[in-house]
């Protein structure tokens, strides 16, 4: 199997501190947000996606498997974090929570089903049992069908945040993107994260080594579908709403993108590639279906001469590991 | 019992496109080690095709039948001049990202065009009407659908299994460098190979243009089931995608009859199962 990915150096301390770094930058550029004009709701959705594209970046840029059903993760934790809010009543945090608890028990299941084949058969497995449960919500009476769930309340987190005021949102969304960036940052740079390196560079070496791969897969599949799980229940209270959008393979396939455009196996190309194809479809929505077009596009070209992704790319060039 | 033998017959004939497609599928897999995305794209493309050749250049079903393919097995030569055969020797997933790349402009260019409502196309006159069996009433258009498949299965399975370009083509697969040095030209017919797995979609396009209506997303849909019976059936045997193929549009029309609710998700149910007693796929080796 060819790599992925040639230049993902090791954890070293130069590459630590460069990661520091950039992480302080970004954190600070986004906490500036509120204080530039940018619209908001743009940035919170970008970030909720950046998530997503980090946590599907965590099995396939690291782990090496190509998740084509990572919609089911954020669509389902969207539906039961709203479904909690609303209906439940329950509080913001508890709402988030069984979101996430959720994505993690639908993630054990599907782990379980899709990590007995490899390669290209696990891409194919993946978008089968989201597309199974896109039909399951679709019929499901809580999901109600084509509407979706609307009108979510937001609540007051921990009793004190106002979630409906949108500086108090932002920076709630952004603290929980940050916590869980850091989280995979610190997954990817621990043991663990060193031993799904080696799996996706030679998986039978590691076997040979002595590594149960399919444990070390499987754990990568539970986190990385509970991550998408919590980017799913924060975009809820952004979007107040939660539809079979957040189910449909299309979904899926943006987050693929998203994470190509920036860089496979870098740490922050899919908040880069989240940004950029947000806005493009922030921009180009007048254009209708040229939008899918374009994305078609994109694909093709990344694929064909820039495989490396913007920030795969820039780390090339620097020789740095980001 | 009617509904039953009627729901029977939807099965066969959305069985004969899941082996036409799933075939097409384990084909362009053997020789190009690429999954592709865009077959449902190149379904939906024979289909338009066909209706474009009729309501434009008023060239009738037969003809489509034979030019359909022909044209979207040039298309998709192309395609694979152009741009999958930059893909050698990268991992297996860049070629179903760039296949899926494909997918959304072809269909994106379609949706701009045509919307996503349904055009018709007529029926041939010679396949209208229908002949009454005793136990059921037999449309004429939908049984030739299945028998015409079965047919199309059939000869691919002879020109791969039986032939001497079969022969070639099994040998490349397995090592593509030892047949080059026996003169043959393999990236030529690796070519040719993609060309005749998407002709058989767009086969199957044009045979589904009248059941189905002409729409642009008529694949895309498809071809998500079209994966989950290729991870039933695996992609090893010529013949088992042909069975699992039939099989399983059987089993989904049987589900339409017996319990509707669960006919959109019997085949991806199956898959579970499938892979929890049998991880390799029914007719596959371990990958």
């Amino acid at each position: 199997m060819t790599t992925l990915t040639d230049d993902t150096l090791p954890a070293t301390p130069r590459a630590m501190r460069d990661e520091m770094i950039v992480f302080v930058v970004m954190a600070l550029l986004l906490a500036s947000v509120p204080f530039t004009g940018v619209y908001p709701f743009f940035v919170m959705q970008a970030l909720c996606f950046a998530l997503l594209a980090c946590a599907f970046n965590l099995l396939v840029g690291y782990g090496g498997l190509l998740s084509f059903g990572h919609a089911m993760f954020l669509g389902t934790a969207g539906y039961c974090s709203a479904h909690a809010l609303k209906v439940w009543a329950l509080p913001p945090e508890l709402g988030i929570l069984v979101g996430v608890a959720a994505a993690f028990v639908l993630s054990i299941v599907t782990g379980y089903i899709s990590i007995r084949r490899q390669g290209i058969y696990f891409s194919m497995i993946t978008l089968a049992l989201s597309q199974l449960l896109y039909f399951i919500y679709l019929q499901a009476p809580f999901t109600h069908g084509e509407d979706g769930i609307q009108g979510i309340p937001q609540g007051r987190m921990f009793g004190v945040l106002d979630l409906s005021k949108p500086t108090v949102l932002y920076y709630v969304v952004l603290v929980g993107f940050l916590a869980g960036f850091l989280l995979i940052v610190r997954i990817i740079n621990s043991p663990f994260g060193e031993v799904l390196k080696s799996i996706r560079e030679n998986e039978q070496r590691a076997i040979s080594l002595g590594y149960r791969t399919d444990q070390y897969k499987f754990l990568a599949f539970v986190l990385s579908g509970t991550l998408a799980g919590f980017a799913g229940a924060l975009k809820v209270f952004v979007a107040q709403n939660a539809s079979l959008t957040d189910v449909h393979w299309t979904m899926s396939g943006e987050v693929v993108l998203m994470t190509l455009v920036g860089g496979l196996g870098t740490i922050f190309g899919p908040v880069v590639g989240a940004f950029v194809i947000i806005a493009m479809q922030q921009y180009l929505a007048g254009f209708g279906q040229w939008v899918t077009v374009i994305q078609g596009a994109i694909f093709v070209v990344c694929v064909l001469t820039f495989r490396r992704g913007v920030i795969g790319e820039i780390a090339h060039y620097f020789r740095r590991s980001l | 019992m009617q509904a039953l033998y009627a729901q029977l017959l939807v099965g066969l004939i959305n069985g004969s496109f899941y082996a036409l497609l799933s075939l097409g599928l384990a084909v362009i897999f053997g020789m190009l080690n690429i999954i592709n995305f865009a077959h449902g794209a190149l379904y939906m493309m024979g289909a338009f095709v066909a209706y474009f050749l009729l309501n434009l250049g008023g060239i009738n079903y037969w003809w489509a039948l034979l030019l359909a393919p022909i044209i979207v097995g040039i298309f998709g030569m192309i395609l694979e001049r152009t741009m999958l055969q930059w893909l050698t020797g990268l991992d297996h997933l860049y070629g179903l990202l760039l296949t899926f790349g494909i997918a959304l402009i072809v269909q994106g260019v379609f949706q701009n065009y045509f919307g996503s409502s349904g055009l018709p196309y007529a029926i041939p006159d010679q396949l209208r009407g229908g002949m009454n069996l005793g136990f059921m009433f037999l449309p004429v258009y939908r049984g030739w659908v299945v028998v015409f498949s079965l047919a199309v299965c059939l000869a691919t399975w002879f020109l791969i299994e039986k032939t001497q370009l079969g022969a070639y083509l099994r040998a490349a697969t397995e090592n593509p460098t030892l047949v080059r040095a026996f003169g043959i030209n393999v990236p030529r017919m690796i070519t040719l190979t993609y060309g005749l797995g998407v002709g058989l979609a767009a086969l199957a396009g044009v045979l589904s243009a009248p059941i189905n209506q002409v729409r642009p997303l008529m694949g895309a849909d498809l071809i998500i089931v079209v994966f989950a019976v290729v991870v039933i059936g695996g992609m090893g045997s010529i013949m088992g995608s042909i069975i699992t193929g039939f099989a399983l549009g059987v089993i989904e029309g049987l589900t339409k009859y017996f319990y509707p609710e669960a006919s959109n998700t019997v085949v991806f149910v199956l898959m579970v199962l499938v892979l929890l007693v049998k991880p390799t796929g029914l007719t596959g080796r371990a990958a």
